[in-house]
């Protein structure tokens, strides 16, 4: 299989685009694809500063990698967990400052350095006095799983740091996979608030509010990764002990089995969801909801009192 | 034979077919793992050789 390129010897063969790319057209293409995602989307413009959540992992590496190449002042928020199974957490964010240290993107060895960037890097136990596992176990919520902790408390970090460092977006490495099997999971349920809310940019919507945007958004997570090998970005490949029988993982494998059947299926099923609701032509009811800011944190919430951040730790 | 490695799996399998045949008589979804051999991302027509080691990388993640 040749590139359609140049005929040298194709590393990836992207069915939903027919498209089989060598390496180096493949980096070239898979930038500017994200760049044009960016501009799609309206994501953000060149003069402001982006925060970029980082765990570690290929998407959230290959999202900062491709920032810096494209020339984005991007700094990096890596959360810290306390998830001690086999070190999780300290391998990943050794993965996290491995990058910093010697990745090309920000360590360029010809062409203009990029703009200084730093990494934030919060302890959750430090900060807050639990690490992720403790507080699952304390407050019960998720019952015997820490994910819903974990998101509820990672939302919050990433608002809360992006908010006070004043950047414009925060950034985060969600690919169209990830988006797809929520979309999958919110359709079986009918979750129609959630449906009206998914979106490739989450707008400040109130003043404590950060802008978030999903620069992968149109991305498989198999390019990603494609990606992440090709540009020679080390991650962590291990999954968080945590997400084993993952609903969201089951939801993908679904949606693969559909995909190999019938290449573009995923695609088709987000994108067009997307402009399904951009036309008007899906009736979801834009929920009201009444934000007002925390007693104690601050951030917006619309839960009286405490923020359900600020419960976890009553 | 090829060797095929994914994660801490191992298989042998007769070599002449492609890289996508070899997933899917593993009974892996192609659209699930990428292929990597020498240490180079191979694409998925890719015949395989006698003596070959392919590494397949899992590209699924989430929680």
């Amino acid at each position: 299989m040749k590139c359609k390129k140049c005929g040298a010897v194709a590393v990836i063969n992207m069915r939903h685009h027919r498209l089989a790319l060598c390496a180096d057209h493949y980096l070239d293409w898979f930038v500017t694809y994200t760049q044009r995602t960016i501009e799609k989307f309206r994501m953000f413009g060149s003069g402001g500063r982006l925060l970029v959540a980082v765990s570690g992992g290929k998407d959230s590496l290959a999202l900062w990698d491709v920032l810096l190449r494209l020339g984005y002042q991007a700094d990096g928020l890596y959360i810290k967990l306390g998830i001690e199974h086999q070190g999780y957490s300290d391998v990943s964010l050794d993965y996290v400052q491995r990058f910093l240290e010697t990745s090309e993107a920000a360590n360029p060895s010809h062409g203009p350095r990029p703009t200084q960037h730093v990494i934030h890097v919060v302890d959750i136990k430090g900060t807050y006095g639990e690490s992720i596992p403790e507080l699952a176990r304390r407050t019960g919520r998720g019952r015997g799983k820490p994910c819903s902790v974990c998101g509820l408390v990672k939302r919050h970090v990433m608002n809360r740091v992006a908010q006070e460092g004043g950047y414009a977006a925060l950034a985060t490495g969600h690919n169209l996979d990830d988006e797809a099997a929520v979309l999958l999971q919110n359709t079986l349920r009918w979750q129609t608030g959630y449906l009206a809310r998914q979106a490739p940019v989450l707008e400040a919507t109130h003043p404590g509010l950060a802008r978030k945007v999903k620069p992968f958004c149109r991305l498989y997570e198999r390019e990603t990764a494609a990606y992440a090998l090709v540009r020679g970005i080390d991650y962590i490949y291990d999954e968080c002990p945590h997400a084993t029988g993952a609903t969201t993982i089951f939801h993908k494998e679904s949606l693969n089995r559909l995909e190999g059947r019938s290449p573009g299926a995923k695609h088709s099923f987000y994108l067009e969801f997307l402009r399904a609701k951009k036309k008007g032509r899906l009736l979801l009811p834009a929920e009201e909801v009444e934000l007002h800011p925390c007693e104690k944190c601050g951030q917006p919430t619309t839960a009286p009192g405490l923020c359900a951040f600020c419960r976890l730790w009553q | 034979m090829v060797k095929v490695i994914l994660r801490n799996r191992e298989w042998e399998l007769r070599p002449g077919m492609t890289v996508r045949s070899a997933i899917l008589k593993l009974g892996l979804d192609p659209e699930a793992v990428l292929a990597v051999r020498e240490g180079k991302l191979i694409n998925e027509a890719t015949l395989t050789r006698d003596g070959d080691t392919i590494k397949l990388v899992a590209v699924i993640s989430g929680g």
